[in-house]
């Protein structure tokens, strides 16, 4: 169970919050221009790193702000979170 | 009593407790364990092995006990199966019985296994039970059935409390022995708020009871010690003990669980209903694990009867509970500690004699023992034990150099206790289950947790310090370091101790007998024995997790606490690979059992889950309504008359509504208020449909999709103002719909300049149709003017009820003409009152969801989740007018003409009517068109079937693929006994022409 840091509210039990999947995908401002396999590339492909990955977080029962953060999924070490339109902090 | 040898401090001799122990009645003392006091009775025998019922005794005197597992209190409703003997505390009228035999311990017929053990090695269920099929149903899994299982469940509800209680701390210590102690000390002398735990009802662990010579700490007697230490303990301010907790789960970021027993060791008379488990919830800045070692078992042939036990334990008996295991004792041992026991037994005139596999050793404890005149037979291995119900003696042989074999001859020795030694496995429980690795240390082959969390140690012999002088210094140093303090007063303790030398270790002990015919039991719990693990190794298992799942090793109660090392050490000699390279098997939660109670807390009965109710609840209940679960809230089902039954109420209930007027409470359905500057713009790109033209004060329906093009939610959405909009969804989609707004709001479009707000709660909504709505809306707001004109469909207007505020919206899900009432929550009741008292006159109608659903049926109206399933898009439903071709962009758009959602042969949304009108189909029927090919193709499914009694014939609403080609064809529906000739029509089955609505 992570303690997750929330950039809008501080140190808050994971139970708190929910996982919206791989952070930085930026829909896309044409979508009309996109073959299908853009599209698809956008709608459907999805990351699953064993290591460092960057993942939206919303803080569902609390705030109901997205924020983002880096986490190392074979450990489950949180890096930083991030608020979102933020650099993530880690390359 | 006549094994009660010794008094001690920890059990109060002059009070004693009565107990039943399989129906004979007992006497222990107050202080006891069900163990113990079995022990003093000089009762082994407490149960018999799952696969061979092989009689077993107590071997243990913790946690870690495989075989003394018992059925409390039987036939009440308090019963609990499965509780170690070792870990109950006596009270009096407590009732104990033996598991897993019948009929008695004693004499138990399913030790007839015993004697085909043979037939049945590891992997025999996997091997037998594959053939012939037909067995399986009627004989196999009835026999199976029959021998599964461990104890009996309770079969009545469990009449207990459990609570649940969330805590923090800065330091969070499991374990009271002396390293926890010591830990806790540093601690909570340097203003740390601090916690310590432990599992058994005093502190001090197994130092307490230690008073030999040869282990003094500052010039006394290490057990002395450690009472003088606890007493200071109990008098610091920021330290909170908690005996009688166990820790159950050690999750990431210093999360932990323990269970609190709170009433367990209380006379059931003396309970009172209070609380009996309370699971708390610790959240700790840092934690020190001093979980301590549990002392390892030797294979050897027949190491399993009752009798044989560890001998850390047998010392615990005697020097805790003044309990003798035996008065002619052997003591069997690869190590120093069990010399510990041997001493202890003589000091107090009570005959010992020991085995030791090394062939000598120096250190002080056994020099110790020699003096004491104690004979030591070096270099020696037990081949054989004897004695059916208790051990009464075993045979001995030299071991050969290399330890490989055995030389010599047999030496047959008497005894009625063998305690057993084979040296200590660290807990490393807790450690692993954070996430903590293992590095594997040859010299006394155990595990030891490597450090890799700045906020979490292991201290204490759960990390590989086993002698008192490494335990205190590595201990304090380690905490220092951990909790950043300069010094303690355990800086200059000064400590004897007797070195203990390596180990010698043997996994698999040699013997005379043939490997095949060896019981030599690693898992005592699930009779697993060395050969079943060579067995499985030859059968080509190599990975330990699959020799554990195929040999059963581990997997019991006791989750392998005495077997995991011994089944991994067997492994890796067998396949002539290093131990350490072989990995462990993982170790999961909980560490002991928990009670079902005290993982779901008060969450039960009416408390399991949130119930919602609207405001005009109570008027519902009041007026026989059946009651439907929509997420969490309760809606109106049906109002039966009388006797009626669901079908006559809705037929009732539809057809008032057509004819006259029918009224429903539409509270539920999700309400989101929008407002901002960019409110139109933020719907314009959430809604398939255009909404930048719609004007103030009209009402538009949207269909919302996903990303991928299917349909997510519906519903009404309002114009209230510029830049404000009242959104209406789905009932049960209402929170997940605006989640997925704020989403987008927040992440992909935040220079839209909206606000979103929940307010399903705020209004309660009344939706009255059918063609008289008109004339009781009139009456209710006499002051308006409701003609099509000033009031036309799909347009809201400002109203009041004496001074109350309210909004009329004339929207239609039915297809009638249709207002619907939003007005505070807390009027609601009175508002839908005061129309049921004006519709009088018009025999409105209350119906339920059931009526609601077929109604809109009639009409071809699709309900989210019902008629879609989160693979049909807008096209597939027939919907493709509500899809704007003019804009640019919304969400799901660029995925309606992805390859796979423009082909032809999708499901897609057709009517059924069924060639016997009075045939109602079954929802979620398959559909197919040819039943003479074989395999017969299911082309589609029911989504929603009625009898409409407007229509006086049988409806269905269906998914089919390629269906809106298929208009007019014939279909067939098979049911179990017959099948049902339907054709493809129209999803609108009653007025196309939209009449009604302005009726």
């Amino acid at each position: 169970m992570f303690l997750i840091n929330c950039p809008y509210c501080g140190e808050r039990d994971q139970s708190e919050f929910s996982c919206g999947g791989e952070a930085h995908i930026v829909r896309p401002k044409q979508p009309t221009e996109l073959s299908d396999d853009q599209w698809a590339e956008y709608l459907f492909m999805r990351k699953n790193i064993k290591g460092i990955q960057f993942e939206r977080w919303n803080h569902a029962h609390g705030c109901r702000k997205w924020f983002n953060m880096v986490r190392d999924t074979s450990n489950d070490k949180i890096h930083a979170v991030y608020k979102m339109g933020e650099k993530p902090p880690i390359e | 009593m006549k094994y009660r040898v010794n008094k001690t401090k920890h059990v109060d001799q002059t009070k004693t407790v009565s107990f039943h122990f399989d129906g004979k009645s007992y006497h222990g003392f107050d202080g006891d364990t069900l163990a113990s006091a079995l022990l003093s009775n000089g009762v082994h025998l407490v149960g018999r092995s799952f696969k061979y019922h092989r009689p077993r005794g107590i071997m243990s005197s913790g946690s870690e006990e495989p075989n003394a597992i018992c059925q409390i209190n039987e036939d009440t409703d308090l019963t609990e199966p499965n509780v170690r003997a070792t870990e109950i505390e006596l009270y009096e009228g407590l009732k104990a019985s033996s598991q897993n035999c019948w009929p008695s311990v004693n004499f138990d017929i399913g030790g007839i296994n015993n004697f085909i053990s043979p037939f049945i090695p590891a992997g025999f269920y996997y091997k037998t039970f594959m053939w012939p099929k037909s067995f399986w149903k009627k004989i196999y899994e009835p026999l199976i059935r029959m021998s599964a299982g461990l104890g009996k469940s309770p079969t009545k509800p469990d009449p207990e409390l459990y609570d649940h209680k969330h805590v923090h701390c800065d330091v969070l210590i499991i374990g009271g022995g002396i390293s926890g102690i010591i830990a806790s000390k540093i601690a909570a002398k340097n203003n740390l708020k601090t916690i310590l735990i432990e599992d058994k009802n005093i502190l001090g662990g197994s130092t307490i009871f230690q008073k030999n010579e040869n282990y003094k700490i500052n010039a006394k007697y290490s057990g002395e010690w450690i009472d003088e230490e606890i007493e200071e303990l109990k008098k610091l301010d920021n330290l909170t003990i908690k005996t009688r907790t166990s820790l159950a789960a050690y999750h990431s970021y210093n999360y932990l669980l323990a269970k609190q027993n709170i009433s367990d060791h209380l006379p059931l008379d003396k309970r009172n209903g209070d609380i009996r488990q309370r699971l708390w919830k610790i959240r700790a800045h840092k934690v020190i694990v001093a979980t301590g070692a549990i002392e390892r078992p030797l294979i050897f042939n027949n190491n399993d009867r009752p009798g044989i036990m560890l001998a850390n334990s047998v010392k615990k008996y005697l020097d805790f509970y003044g309990v003798s295991c035996g008065f002619n004792n052997v003591i069997f041992t690869n190590n120093d500690s069990a010399y510990e026991t041997a001493v202890s037994m003589r000091e107090k005139g009570i005959s010992v004699e020991i085995i030791d596999i090394r062939k000598k050793s120096n250190s002080k404890i056994v020099k110790n023992a020699e003096k004491l005149g104690i004979k030591i037979y070096w270099n020696s291995t037990i081949v054989n034990t004897f004695g059916h119900r208790k051990i009464n003696s075993i045979e001995i042989m030299n071991l050969s150099e290399d330890g490989s074999n055995i030389v010599g001859d047999k030496n047959r020795m008497n005894c009625d206790c063998l305690a057993v030694s084979g040296g200590w496995t660290p807990m490393v429980h807790m450690h692993t289950q954070s996430g903590g690795k293992l590095d594997f240390r040859e010299n006394d082959q155990t595990f030891i947790p490597t450090e890799i969390d700045e906020n979490h140690i292991n201290v204490g012999s759960c990390n590989g310090d086993f002698e008192l002088e490494e335990i205190i210094n590595n201990t304090n140093k380690k905490v220092k370091n951990f909790l950043k303090v300069s010094e303690t007063e355990f800086d200059n303790t000064s400590v004897l101790n007797s070195k203990e030398l390596d180990k010698r270790n043997i996994w698999l002990l040699p013997n005379y007998i043939s490997e095949g015919k060896c019981k030599s039991f690693i898992d005592f719990q699930n009779d697993s024995t060395a050969k079943d693990i060579k067995l499985a190794l030859r059968e080509g298992f190599k990975s330990i997790e699959h020799v554990k799942r195929y040999t059963t090793t581990g997997m019991a109660t006791d989750q392998g606490k005495l077997s995991n090392m011994h089944a991994l050490g067997i492994i890796a000699d067998t396949a002539g690979v290093k131990m350490g390279t072989l990995g462990t098997t993982t170790f999961r939660p909980p560490f002991t059992p928990l009670t079902f109670g005290s993982i779901v807390g008060r969450s039960v009965g009416k408390f399991f889950d949130i119930i919602r109710k609207t405001s005009i609840h109570e008027w519902h209940s009041e007026n026989n309504a059946k009651f439907e679960n929509v997420g969490q809230w309760k809606r109106p089902w049906y109002y039966p008359i009388n006797n009626e039954g669901l079908h006559d109420a809705v037929q009732r209930e539809s057809k008032a509504a057509r004819d006259s007027a029918g009224i429903l409470d539409a509270s539920t359905l999700g309400k989101i208020d929008i407002q901002g500057t960019d409110a139109s713009e933020f719907l314009n790109r959430v809604y398939t449909n255009a909404w930048s033209k719609l004007g103030i004060g009209k009402c538009r329906y949207g269909l919302m999709l996903n990303e991928d093009g299917m349909v997510y939610d519906d519903g009404v959405t309002t114009r209230l103002g510029e830049n404000h909009y009242l959104m209406t969804t789905t009932t049960g989609g209402a929170a997940n719909v605006l989640s997925k707004l704020e989403d987008y709001l927040q992440t992909e479009w935040p220079e839209l300049d909206v606000y979103l707000t929940s307010v399903t709660d705020h209004y309660s909504t009344v939706s009255i149709c059918g063609p008289n709505s008109k004339k009781i809306l009139t009456k209710i707001f006499p002051d308006k003017d409701f003609s099509d004109e000033a009031f036309p469909h799909m347009s809201y207007q400002n109203a009041k009820i004496d001074e109350i505020n309210c909004r009329i919206m004339r929207i239609s899900f039915t297809g009638e003409l249709s207002y619907e009432i939003n007005i505070e929550s807390k009027y609601g009741k009175s508002l839908w009152e005061k129309c049921i008292e004006v519709g009088k006159e018009f025999k409105i109608t209350p119906y339920g969801t059931e009526t609601m659903h077929l109604l809109r049926a009639e009409k071809g109206f699709i309900i989210v989740g019902q008629d879609t399933d989160g693979t049909m898009t807008p096209i597939d439903l027939q919907m493709d007018w509500i899809v704007s071709k003019k804009k640019y962009d919304f969400i799901g758009k660029r995925s309606l003409y992805r390859s796979d959602t423009i082909r032809e042969d999708r499901k897609q949304l057709v009517g059924l009517l069924t060639d016997d009108p009075n045939e109602v189909l079954e929802e979620g029927a398959q559909i197919v068109s040819d039943m003479n090919k074989k395999p017969i193709e299911m082309i589609g499914h029911v989504t929603s079937s009625y009898f409409s009694p407007n229509l006086n014939k049988s409806i269905a609403l269906a998914v089919v693929k390629s269906g809106k080609k298929m208009h007019g064809q014939k279909l067939i529906v098979p049911m179990e006994n017959k099948s049902i000739n339907v054709i493809v029509s129209d999803t609108v089955f009653l007025d196309k022409e939209n009449k009604r609505i302005n009726a």
